[in-house]
This record gives C-alpha cells, structure tokens and sequence, in this order.
C-alpha cells in the first residue's frame, strides 16, 4: 500500500475510499425531514455520499443521528508543521543528577489544576509518588520538591503558593472544559502572573487532553503537553529550561 | 442473598469503632453552632430575599449578632424576641434589621420562658411545613411509581437553569430515574446562598432555592406525562451545607449529596466548621425524608482503587454513624463507592465484583450510590463505552440502589445531549438483560471474591481502629482519607465557628431529634 502523503484522505477499508464517522443531534423532534436534514448537513460539510444509518428520537424535541460519508478533500502532510516540545526523554536517574548538578539544590515544583477545574486526574498522574501506568510522579525524585495542590485552586492562591514556596516550576492542568472556560483560566493566571512580576520567575507549563504546545505558547506558557504525558517528560523539560538558563554551569 | 460469607461480627466490631469515632465528634458539635446553621435557622422560620446590595437577609442578620458577639444565644432568641417586642413578623423583622430600622440586640429582652415558648411555635410550624412536603413527594411516588433499581441517575450541567430544565425533561423522557444538577465551581466555598434564577455557572448551575424550584417543577411536569416520579438531585455541601438542605427541603428535593468530610478533604473546609454543619444540614434532610448522597467515590479518584478500597468502607461506616445520630433512617442513606479499577489490571473487574458486593451486604438496607468510572476515561469515547458497560453490569450484579451513569464524553466535557441518551440507552439494556442474574449466581467459597472482601472488610477494621483511637479530626490531619492532610484549625470558614452559650436557643435540634411524624 503506498500512500500518498500529499493527498491523505481517510481509511475506511480501501485506500483513498475516504470513510468518517460523524454523530451528532439535532434539536428538532425525529422525522423524514429531520433525517434528511442530517444528510445534507453531512454534504454541506463537503462530504460525498452521506449515509444516514441510525435516526433515532432522544426526546420530544431532540433526534440523534448517526452518518458515514466519504471525505475525499485531502490534506498535504509534507506540507504541516506542527510545534511540539522538543525533547531528550532522559530517565529518573539522569534527571535527578542533571538537576544535582546545574541547580547545586532541590528543584521547586508545585502543581495544580486551576479555577474551575475540579478533575485532579492529570495533576495527580504527573505529581503523585505513584504516578500512572507505571511512571512515577514528580514526588519520587530525589531532586524535586514537588507540591500538588490540587484542584479547583484560584490563580490567586497559585500566587500566593509561588511567593510562600520560592518556586521555580508551576504545573497547571486543564482538564475538564465546558465552552472553552480553560482557555479563560489559563489566561488569567498568565496575565496575573504577569502583573506581579512573577511570569519570568518561573517555568510556566500546563497540561491537559485540550492542550497542545502551540496553544500553550500561544497563551504565553514555557511548554504545553497534551494526552500519553509521564512524569519523566514533564521533568526532562524542566533539565532542560534550567541548563539554557543564564544562571547555569 | 449473601454470597460473600463475610465474618458478621467484624461488621459489627467495624460499626461500634465507627459509633465511637462519631460520638467523639459530637461533642464538639454539641457545644458549637456556626454561622451557616444560624442562617438556616432563619430560613426554616421562612426569612427570604435580599436587601439592595443583594446580601441574602439571612446573612445580614446573622453577620449583625455575629459582628456583636451575641450569636453564641442563637439566631434564633434574637429574632424572636424582635417578633416579641415588635409585633412583626419574621420577614418584617428581618427587612427591618437590613433597612437599619430596628437593632435586635437593642430591644428589652422577654422573659425567657416566652422567647423560648415562641421559638417552639414557630419551629413547629416550619417543621410541618416540611412534612407536608414530605408527604406531598411519598403521595406523587406513591401515585406515580418510581423507577427500579439500579436507579438510572444522570446529571445536567449547563449553567443555565432554564437549559436545565430542558435537559432534565429530555433525560427523564429518555429513562432516567434520578436528575442531578451539578452546581457551578467554586460555590461550595462562598459563605452565603446565591439568590434568584441564575444562567451564567460554569461546569454547572448556581444552587439557589429558585433554581430548585424551577427544575424541581420541571420535573412534576414531566413525571405526570411520562407516569414516573423523577427525582431531583442537588448538593448540599460545602461553606452553607445547612442553609441548602433547608431550600432543598422547602422545594421537595429528593436527593441531596451530604457527606460528612467531603468538604474537609477535598474542598479544605475547616473540620470544625464542617462536622457542626453537616449534623445540622443532615437533621433537616432526614426529617425532609431527603435521601443523601455520601462522597466516597472522591477518595479512588485521588487514591488508588484497590489499594484504598478499605477507606471507602471505613468511610461508609463513618457516614452511616454521622446519619443515625441525625435521626435518619437506613432507607435515607446512600452511602458511596465507585468503580475505578485500572482497566488495564488482569481480574480487574473481579475486584469490582468483590468491592461492590461486599458494600451492598454491609448495608443491606442502605440505597448504595455506586459511580461510575472516571479516573481511567480517555478521549477513546468508544473504549469509555465499554467501561461504563462493565460499570452497568457490576451494578446490577451487584444489586447496587442508586446507579450514577457513566458518560462515553467523561474526562472531555460535560454531557452532550447524546451522551446522556446513549448512556441510558445502554444502562437500560444491560440492567434488562441481566435483570435477575443476581440472585442466580454465588461466589465460589474461598474464591477469589470472597477472599478479596474479606481482605478489604480487614483493613477497613483497622483503620477505624486507628482512627478511634486517635479521634477522626487527627485521622484527617494524618491524611488517612484520600492521601490529603487537613488540619483541626486549617481550611477555610473556621472563623464561623461560635461556641454555644448556656443558654443557646435553637428548638429544632430537639424536636427533630425527637422525629416528629418522620417515619
């Protein structure tokens, strides 16, 4: 199968047959018209052939569809950059002693998912002694002094915490979103951070599966990472911040 | 049926440490009142509204006597002798105290016997205000039937209350049993109750006894067109956890989540605040027939599922105690737990088996609150579909009482339209096709299952052996719940705290103590 990476469209079962999924509601009572409705939204995307293959009423006033259709705009993928951290994964070991030596003293870390994120499952993954699927969190490294603070702490207690700690690393998670409030939570905490003097004080990094490194430099952030994020790639990013910083050796 | 072969007289060592942990307890909240239930005090007596800067006018009375240090003789004695001396009543007085016309602790005090006669009157009046609610919701259950167990309980989140409303119908007409509204961020830490119909929360909708009457009348709607009575949720938790349970109350909630340390561990609550609110929120929801909802689900989201599976007991234990001392019956309490087990574990769902079994058979009597999983969902909609599957299947092989639905969209937002319909959707088949798979079936003696909650039951025993002997506030400051320390002074909201004089006036804790037609 050759694939030809100027022209990607979606794989269904054949090569260029460009197959999607799509569900959606519509928040009209189920009927003929409604369903056909739902076709033609699927061919005004620009997709060929849509299928309506489930219809179903949720409510009196909501139905629920199900379409396939095929895509055949393609994309050019030689033709997509995508900014991503860079990053040398080093292992605990290597980290520990990086830090040992550039810093001469434990790296300050605190952690927390912030304004009106009550989910701590991203935070905790990467902070926690237990970590997730094997990869112990931040507090198991000799040289991190790692403090989570939880969830739904306000960007004024982040402050607070920073000054109260001496901090050099902030995490923040995001986990949970509902009409894009992370974005506004993220943004408050830079521009607080900014008004304090404190943004360029510390290394700035948020987490979470919205997050990508391009938005998280967009919002003014040192580092983003998003979904299959350990610990170990969280702090081989901090080695590395410290290393290119005036102060090290 | 049994099927755990679990040593009974370690269930009732495990529920005497737990009587012993809460009546430590109770002393402190015996000599203790606080800010937020004086309010609810006042709200019981029907005081409502707010005064032009918007401050609630229970807030500007209580923070009044507070401000002059007289509030350790309850709320309460203030306002009524006010109604005494004034001849006004509750409402004006309290309109009167926001305008600055009248100065409660400037008036000629009664005599006692009178204050405290009229105090009862018009505690007794507000309690059978509440029974009548009470018996208003058994009559519509009664008249309307109510969903089977597992109940299918789901939330809506919009932030408006009017779209809520539209999303608890369109739920209810698709199945469920139970409507949840979750509350907006950040409310559980605001020191006074919100006022009016509100449509700007995030993540959720502001509690606010307006917003609980709208869905809560959304709901009767519906429930005649469809012939189901449909219950409605809300939270009673947090800074003013006593003022909600009395607007839970008054707009005939039929659940309520109530935990006695939710607050303390996961929103950092002072626990000396905390342990006198929850006993007096949980003595009108008892008396309101309200049944709570406890937290334990929180401490596998934070800690591990099987590791800290004995806390979740240790915890139920804890919570079934904090209710029986509040009058409340078995058939009020639903008690927590969750299933959370890394799905990638080989027998992973044996544990959930023996885990949620061996709550059901603790509390034999007690409407189990079983969630759903949350910790591992990942953007794998069609994998969380699955796991939410497994979910639907332990319940109802377990015989679980209140089934909170997994959504596929769990760990992405809060509930899309579809979501919710494919979840009921889902639950329903599963609890179909399975219906009485439970009784059918034992677990193998010695097996797996058996041997696992009896490892469980062990540990949950020790640890309230722990806990009793050096007394639940110092468990919390050693972090044993969730892995999170609070301390006895720490945590927000200690300041409301007021130790009771001699003389405190505050009839409702008797007379609910006492039951009235509460069954």
């Amino acid at each position: 199968m050759k694939v030809d990476l100027t022209a990607v469209v979606p794989y269904g079962d054949t090569l260029g047959d460009g197959v999607m999924q799509l569900s959606f509601t519509l928040p009209v009572a189920m009927s003929a018209a409604a369903k056909e409705a739902a076709r033609q939204l699927a061919a005004g995307l620009g997709l060929d052939n849509p299928a309506v293959v489930h219809a179903e009423a949720i409510s009196d006033a909501f139905s629920f569809f199900v379409v396939y259709a095929a895509c055949h705009k393609s994309i050019d993928l030689t033709k997509i950059v995508v900014p991503e951290v860079k990053l040398k994964v080093l292992t605990k070991p290597e980290i520990d002693s990086a830090i040992a030596q550039t810093l001469g003293r434990k790296l300050r870390v605190i952690g927390a998912c912030i304004e009106s994120d009550a989910h701590t499952v991203g935070i905790d993954a990467i902070i926690n002694m237990k970590g997730l699927n094997g990869h112990k969190g931040l507090e198991s490294y000799h040289e991190i002094e790692a403090v989570n603070l939880g969830a739904q702490v306000t960007c004024e207690e982040v402050i607070r915490k920073i000054h109260e700690l001496a901090v050099d690393v902030v995490l923040i998670s995001q986990v949970v979103t509902q009409k894009n409030i992370h974005i506004t939570n993220l943004t408050k905490l830079v521009d607080m951070l900014e008004a304090e003097g404190l943004r360029d004080k510390v290394t700035l990094v948020v987490g979470g599966p919205r997050i990508t490194h391009e938005l998280a430099k967009e919002l003014g952030y040192d580092a983003g990472f998003g979904l299959n994020t350990y610990a170990e790639h969280v702090a081989s990013f901090l080695v590395q911040e410290i290393q290119r910083s005036p102060g090290a050796q | 049926m049994e099927k755990l072969n679990l040593d009974q007289g370690k269930i009732a060592h495990g529920r005497k440490l737990a009587a012993s942990i809460v009546e430590q307890v109770r002393r402190h909240i015996d000599t203790h009142t606080t800010v937020s239930v004086e309010r609810a005090v006042l709200r019981l007596l029907g005081i409502d509204g707010v005064d032009e800067a918007g401050v609630p006018l229970v807030n500007v009375v209580v923070e009044g006597l507070r401000r002059e240090g007289v509030l350790d003789k309850g709320a309460m004695y203030w306002v009524v002798n006010g109604v005494l001396n004034l001849n006004l009543t509750v409402q004006q007085i309290a309109e009167d105290v926001a305008r600055g016309a009248v100065k409660l602790t400037e008036l000629p005090q009664g005599k006692t016997e009178d204050v405290q006669g009229l105090a009862k009157v018009l505690a007794e009046s507000a309690l059978s205000k509440l029974r009548f609610l009470r018996k208003e919701r058994e009559q519509l259950g009664r008249e309307l039937g109510k969903g089977r167990e597992p109940l299918s309980y789901v939330i809506v989140a919009t932030g408006n209350v009017y779209e809520d409303a539209v999303q608890a119908q369109a739920a209810a007409r698709q199945g469920a049993d139970v409507v949840a509204v979750i509350r907006t961020t950040g409310q559980s830490l605001l020191d006074y109750v919100p006022y009016g119909p509100t449509t700007t929360g995030f993540g959720g909708t502001y509690a606010t006894q307006a917003n609980f009457q709208i869905l809560r009348d959304a709901l009767d709607e519906v429930s005649r067109e469809i012939g189901r009575y449909v219950q409605l949720t809300n939270y009673c938790s947090g800074l003013c956890m006593p003022e909600i349970a009395v607007m839970g109350a008054w707009e005939r909630l039929d659940m309520m989540l109530n935990d006695s340390m939710y607050g303390i561990i996961f929103r950092d609550i002072n626990m000396k605040r905390t342990f006198v609110d929850q006993f007096f929120s949980r003595l009108v929801n008892g008396y309101a027939g309200v049944i709570i909802n406890t937290g334990e689900d929180n401490y596998l989201t934070t800690a591990d599922a099987i590791d800290s599976a004995h806390t979740v007991i240790a915890s139920d234990l804890i919570n079934e105690q904090f209710a029986l001392i509040c009058g409340m019956k078995a058939n009020q309490m639903g008690l927590g737990h969750a299933f959370e087990v890394d799905p990638q574990l080989e027998n992973g769902f044996l544990y959930e088996l023996a885990h949620a079994e061996l709550v059901r058979e603790i509390f034999p009597d007690c409407p189990i609150k079983y969630m759903p999983p949350t910790k591992f969902m990942t953007g794998n909609i069609f994998r969380g579909h699955v796991q939410d599957t497994l979910f639907n299947v332990c319940s109802a092989m377990t015989g679980q009482s209140i089934h909170l639905l997994g959504m596929l969209t769990e760990a992405l937002h809060t509930p899309l339209m579809q979501d919710r319909f494919l979840s009921i959707e889902s639950a329903k088949y599963v609890f179909n096709t399975i219906r009485d798979l439970n009784s059918e079936i034992g677990f193998r003696p010695g097996g797996f299952i058996q041997r696992r909650a009896g490892t469980v039951l062990d540990e949950a025993v020790a640890l309230l052996e722990k806990i009793a002997d050096v007394g639940l506030m110092e468990a919390l400051a050693n972090g044993w719940f969730a892995d999170i320390k609070r301390l006895p002074d720490g945590g927000k909201g200690l300041d409301g705290v007021i130790v009771r004089s001699e003389d405190y006036l505050n009839p409702f804790i008797d007379m609910i103590l006492q039951g009235g037609e509460a069954e």
